[in-house]
C-alpha cells in the first residue's frame, strides 16, 4: 500500500528452511499488532504466504531488503544458497526461532547422517515397499532432455550463524508473545529512528535464566534422589520447583523471556530459549547442575564403599542425556554432532 | 631415503586439584619418577571446579584424552567437592558415549599428595591405552 504519514515503508522478507512452520504461525500470534507491521513494512518474500519466486529475489539490489526474518535450521544446500543470497540482499538478518538460532529440533538429526536417515526413511520403515532402494537424486535428465535438480542433503544440521553472518537472534520454539512484541518494537523503532540494537543481540529474551521468572519456589540445598518422567508423578505440586520434585526442568540453564509458560502448567522447561547468557554449552551446563544435586544423602554421608554403586543407580535414571540436555541446541554445542563409526566392508 | 612411520602420540589434557593430584605430580617430579610427556597439566583448586564444558572444549579442540585428578573420597580439601566431581564426570562419560567418543578417553583418578608413584603409573597407563585407541574422532575437525 502507499506511504504512511510520509514515512517510507521498510522492505521485510520472511524465509523458512528446516522448520515445522510454527514460527510463521507465531508471527500471527501477535494478532491485531500484525496491522502495525503491515503499516510499516512491505513484504517482499514470504514463501508460506505469498507467491514470490527466487528470481524476483535475485533481481533485487544488494541491501535493498531492510530486514529478513529467517526461521529454520540449515541442512540442505538450498538453505545455504538462500542464506547467502538473503544475506547479500538484506541490511539486517534475524535468526528467528530456536532452529535458526541454535539448530532446534531438526538439529537432533546430528545423531545420524544422510546414509542412515535415507535408509530408514526410504527402506526400513514398516510401511515402505522399496525393493530397489530408490532414493532422491541430486540430478536427473529426463528423456526430453530437461535437467531436474534437488538440493544436496547434508550429513550435519547447522544453525543459521554457522552458515552466514547473523545480526540478531530471537529465541524460542516458537518465540512467545512478549518476545515477538519486542521484535516488532525493535522494527518499529528502526523505521522511526533508524536505530538498531547492538549487533548480535538476543531480542525479546532475558539475560537471566528462566528460574528468575518462574513462580515456583525452590528449597535451599535440596538433593533429588529419584528422577521422574512426567507421567510417573501422580501429583505435581503446583508451587514447588519442578527440579526439586524430580522432573528434569532445564530452566536453570535456559534463557528466560517466555514467562515460564511451561512450568506454570506443570511441564518441565525443555530449553527452547537456548543457553542462558552465562552458559557456553547448554547441555554441559544442565548436566553439571543436575549431577550436583542428584543424591540420596548429603555429601558427607556418602563416604564408603556404597558410593560407586549409589552413583551408578542415581545416574542410571538419566536415560538419554544427549537428547534431553541438547534437545534444541545440539548443532551449536561444543561437539556439534555425534561421531559415527565408519562402516567397514 | 628411509621414511619412519611416526608412532601416534596422544595429546592429553590433565586437570588436577591443587591439594592432591597436582601435588602428587610435583612429588613424582621431585622423586625423578618417569612418565610420558603427553599430558599437559592444568591446576585447579578442587576437582569440583571442573565444569564438564572444559572437558568438552578440550575434546572439541583435538585432545585425545582428558585426565581428571582429585582427592580421595572423604579427603577433599573442601569436604565434598570430589563427590560432585565424581557424579559430573560419570554422567559426562555416559553422554560422551552417546556422542560416539570412547568413554575410555575420559579418565578420573584419585591421587593423594603422597601418591607420586601412583600418579606416574596411571598417567603412563592412560597414555598407553590412548595409543591403542588412536587419535580422537574429533581430530580432523
Amino acid at each position: 500500500m502507499g506511504e504512511e504519514k510520509g514515512k517510507k515503508k521498510i522492505k521485510l522478507a520472511f524465509y523458512w528452511a528446516a522448520t515445522c512452520g510454527g514460527c510463521d504461525v507465531a508471527t500471527l500470534d501477535i494478532e491485531e499488532k500484525i496491522l502495525d507491521v503491515v503499516n510499516i513494512a512491505d513484504i517482499v518474500l514470504w514463501p508460506v504466504a505469498m507467491d514470490f519466486k527466487y528470481k524476483d529475489l535475485e533481481a533485487m539490489a544488494p541491501k535493498s531488503i531492510d530486514v529478513c526474518v529467517w526461521n529454520g535450521a540449515c541442512r540442505l544446500s538450498e538453505h545455504e544458497e538462500l542464506a547467502k543470497l538473503l544475506r547479500e540482499k538484506s541490511k539486517v538478518l534475524i535468526a528467528y526461532g530456536a532452529c535458526a538460532a541454535f539448530g532446534g529440533i531438526p538439529g537432533l538429526a546430528n545423531v545420524s547422517n544422510k546414509e542412515e536417515i535415507f535408509k530408514i526413511v526410504y527402506q526400513d520403515t514398516a510401511t515402505t515397499v522399496n525393493p530397489d532402494f530408490v532414493t532422491p537424486q541430486e540430478e536427473l535428465v529426463t528423456d526430453g532432455g530437461d535437467k531436474l535438480t534437488l538440493p544436496e542433503f547434508w550429513n550435519t544440521v547447522k544453525s543459521l550463524d554457522q552458515v552466514v553472518d547473523v545480526d540478531y537472534y530471537v529465541p524460542g520454539c516458537p518465540p512467545q508473545l512478549d518476545t515477538n512484541l519486542a521484535m516488532v518494537g525493535a522494527l518499529a523503532n528502526f523505521v522511526a529512528t533508524g536505530e538498531l540494537p547492538p549487533k548480535g543481540a538476543i531480542i525479546g529474551a532475558s539475560d537471566k535464566c528462566l528460574c528468575e521468572e518462574c513462580p515456583r519456589k525452590r528449597e535451599e540445598g535440596k538433593m533429588i534422589e529419584r528422577i521422574y518422567r512426567p507421567y510417573e508423578l501422580k501429583e505435581v505440586d503446583p508451587e514447588k520447583c519442578l527440579l526439586d520434585q524430580g522432573l528434569l526442568c532445564m530452566g536453570i540453564a535456559t534463557r528466560g523471556g517466555c514467562g515460564a509458560k511451561c512450568p506454570s502448567v506443570n511441564m518441565s522447561c525443555r530449553g527452547c530459549y537456548g543457553p542462558s547468557s552465562q552458559v557456553r554449552d547448554h547441555g554441559a551446563a544442565f548436566l553439571s547442575a543436575l549431577a550436583s544435586i542428584l543424591g540420596k544423602k548429603t555429601e558427607t554421608e556418602m563416604i564408603g564403599e556404597g558410593t560407586a554403586e549409589e552413583v551408578k543407580e542415581l545416574l542410571d535414571q538419566v536415560k538419554d542425556p544427549l537428547g534431553t540436555f541438547y534437545r534444541f541446541s545440539l548443532p551449536i554445542s561444543m561437539l556439534k554432532r555425534v561421531q559415527l563409526k565408519e562402516k567397514k566392508g | 631415503m628411509a621414511t619412519e612411520k611416526k608412532e601416534f602420540e596422544p595429546l592429553i589434557v590433565g586437570i588436577t586439584c591443587n591439594w592432591c593430584t597436582y601435588a602428587a605430580a610435583d612429588l613424582a617430579g621431585t622423586s625423578r619418577l618417569k612418565y610420558p610427556p603427553n599430558i599437559r597439566l592444568i591446576r585447579v583448586m578442587c576437582s569440583s571446579r571442573i565444569n564438564p564444558a572444559f572437558i568438552l572444549y578440550a575434546l572439541s579442540r583435538g585432545a585425545d584424552g582428558v585426565f581428571i585428578g582429585g582427592c580421595h573420597p572423604g579427603e577433599c580439601h573442601y569436604i565434598d567437592g570430589n563427590y560432585k566431581a565424581l557424579r559430573r564426570i560419570e554422567l559426562l562419560r555416559r553422554m560422551l558415549d552417546q556422542f560416539g567418543i570412547e568413554p575410555e578417553r575420559l579418565r578420573l583418578e584419585w591421587c593423594s599428595a603422597a601418591e607420586g608413584a601412583k600418579f606416574a603409573q596411571v598417567v603412563t597407563d592412560f597414555t598407553n591405552k590412548l595409543k591403542e585407541l588412536g587419535p580422537s574422532p574429533l581430530r580432523s575437525q
